[in-house]
């Protein structure tokens, strides 16, 4: 990915926690606009620092962290949904817009267009107790959708997913993406998922976390389930394996 | 829900009939123990003299805590806004909570002069601890992650509060007010017998003292009775307020599905 056309861009970041783990050293990552990059690595390789760090919730140790524009709206989505209890559906999603002071009777139409798009339109009156773990992660998702944000950062979403709930949310991760085109930094640990997403996956090694291969899918998208079972995928992953398996050895 | 309130129900009826049938048979004399029948002729013919009594003893108690919901989730909310107030306040709180309060209201009533807010401050006293640490946990207890979210949308410390902090500190709240319910009609009761004044404005706890010493002890039951049924008319109806408020969301007030 060229620099040129870098949306955000890291450049030897280290990151140490005050308890002295060093997370991340000499870290370069550039983020291009449009893209939807994966960060695969092993548990405790700082992927999920980095994304702390894109977001701005938490402070570089060294190094420099660039915009190649005002920074834009982030949509952030955690391992677990992070819901508000107390809240609907509905007044949960409103939350970034409402921090924003906009009015919820000028929010609504906002809302429930990201309830569609994530498939939960109808829902909105309905506690997150209520939901099964699939659908609170589309709230979580559409919550991260509805200020319409410039990048979405996702820290391993679907990692506490049951695998069939985890296709589906893929695939209608991948439809939205492709009709929305926000630029996506995702994190996990599955080989499988990174190929089926990204255009582009950054693998990372452990201890200190830095980038140890790079791999583009040169797979067009729309990219139809059937995409999982094809030669070039099953290419894909062993190629990726590969590079995770060189990574962890490193 | 009738097979809720029916066990009870039967088990207290039992209990009655076997207080009644054991005093009537032993031949014990009302001055050692009335039996149910005596207890509730008396508090109709007393009615008169316990009702502005329980009224006395009901306003204290409810006072006291109103005074402990405010003052507790006042101190609560203060505490939240820093660490350091906290650290410096939180021991004085709790030196307060485990004196006594017994061997503190002679001087409290000492010290004021007006019986009733002497009372007043006895009750305060005993009932806003476990407001204001259970309200104190709660505003603590928020997800960190939802916090990290609400920073990343560039929230306000006023935002993140009437957002987050404070309805993730409800459960906690409604269950410190359950506990100082009780509290607060315990203070009140114990430090009016510290107190031992008569007169009109005496509540039940006096009622009791008196009846001791005439040794008018269907009288003394007659009130303890009714100091009883208050505490459990304050209890039953803060679980439905917490319940109330907590239906929809909460885990302790959503029926598990079976």
């Amino acid at each position: 990915m060229a620099d040129a056309a870098a949306l955000v861009a890291l450049r030897g970041v280290d990151k140490v926690y005050s308890n002295g783990v060093v997370a991340l050293k000499g870290l370069d990552l550039a983020v291009g606009e449009g893209e939807f990059l994966s960060l695969l690595g092993p548990s405790g390789c700082g992927k999920s620092t980095v994304l702390r760090l894109i977001a701005g919730l938490g402070d570089l140790s060294a190094g420099t962290l660039e915009w190649s524009s005002r920074r834009g709206d982030i949509g952030f989505v955690f391992q677990d949904p992070t819901l508000m209890p107390w809240a609907t559906v509905f007044n949960n999603i409103y939350l970034p817009l409402r921090v924003r002071g906009i009015p919820k009777g000028e929010a609504a139409p906002r809302i429930e267009r990201a309830m569609e798009q994530v498939g939960l339109a109808g829902c909105g009156g309905a506690y997150s107790r209520e939901l099964s773990g699939g659908m609170r992660m589309r709230v979580s998702i559409a919550r991260a959708l509805v200020a319409e944000p410039k990048i979405l950062l996702m820290d391993e979403p679907f990692a506490a997913l049951d695998e069939i709930t985890r296709f589906k949310l893929n695939d209608d991760l991948l439809a939205l993406w492709a009709t929305q085109r926000w630029t996506v930094v995702f994190v996990t640990h599955s080989v499988f998922e990174s190929v089926y997403l990204s255009t582009r996956i950054l693998v990372m090694s452990a201890r200190p976390g830095r980038v140890s291969a790079e791999v583009p899918i040169e797979v067009p998208a729309p990219r139809e389930p059937s995409f999982r079972t094809s030669h070039a995928y099953a290419e894909q992953c062993r190629t990726v394996s590969a590079k995770l398996g060189a990574a962890m050895q490193a | 829900m009738i097979a809720r309130v029916l066990p009870p129900v039967v088990m207290l009826i039992l209990g009655l009939a076997a207080w009644e049938i054991a005093v009537r048979a032993g031949h014990v004399p009302v001055y050692i123990l009335p039996g149910p029948v005596v207890i509730a002729q008396t508090l109709v013919r007393d009615w008169s003299t316990l009702y502005p009594s329980l009224l006395v003893t009901v306003i204290i108690t409810l006072a006291a805590l109103t005074a402990a919901t405010v003052l507790g989730v006042a101190i609560a909310v203060l505490f939240a806004q820093s660490k350091w107030i906290e650290l410096s306040l939180f021991p004085y709180a709790v030196i307060l909570q485990v004196t006594p309060i017994v061997a503190i209201a002679p001087l409290i009533i000492i010290w004021v002069k007006d019986t009733a807010s002497a009372l007043l401050i006895c009750a305060w006293i005993v009932s806003f601890f476990p407001i204001l640490s259970n309200t104190t946990l709660g505003l603590n207890s928020t997800d960190h992650n939802l916090l990290n979210l609400l920073q990343l949308y560039g929230a306000s410390r006023r935002q993140v509060f009437w957002y987050l902090r404070l309805p993730s500190a409800l459960p906690y709240f409604l269950g410190g007010l359950r506990i100082s319910g009780g509290l607060a009609l315990i203070g009140a009761v114990v430090a009016e017998f510290v107190a031992g004044s008569g007169g009109i404005q005496s509540g039940l706890a006096y009622r009791i003292l008196e009846s001791g010493y005439q040794l008018n002890i269907p009288r003394m039951f007659a009130a303890l009775f009714m100091i009883t049924a208050t505490g459990v008319v304050i209890f039953v109806v803060l679980t439905l307020v917490g319940h109330l408020a907590l239906r929809r969301w909460h885990e302790s007030a959503v029926k598990r599905e079976g």
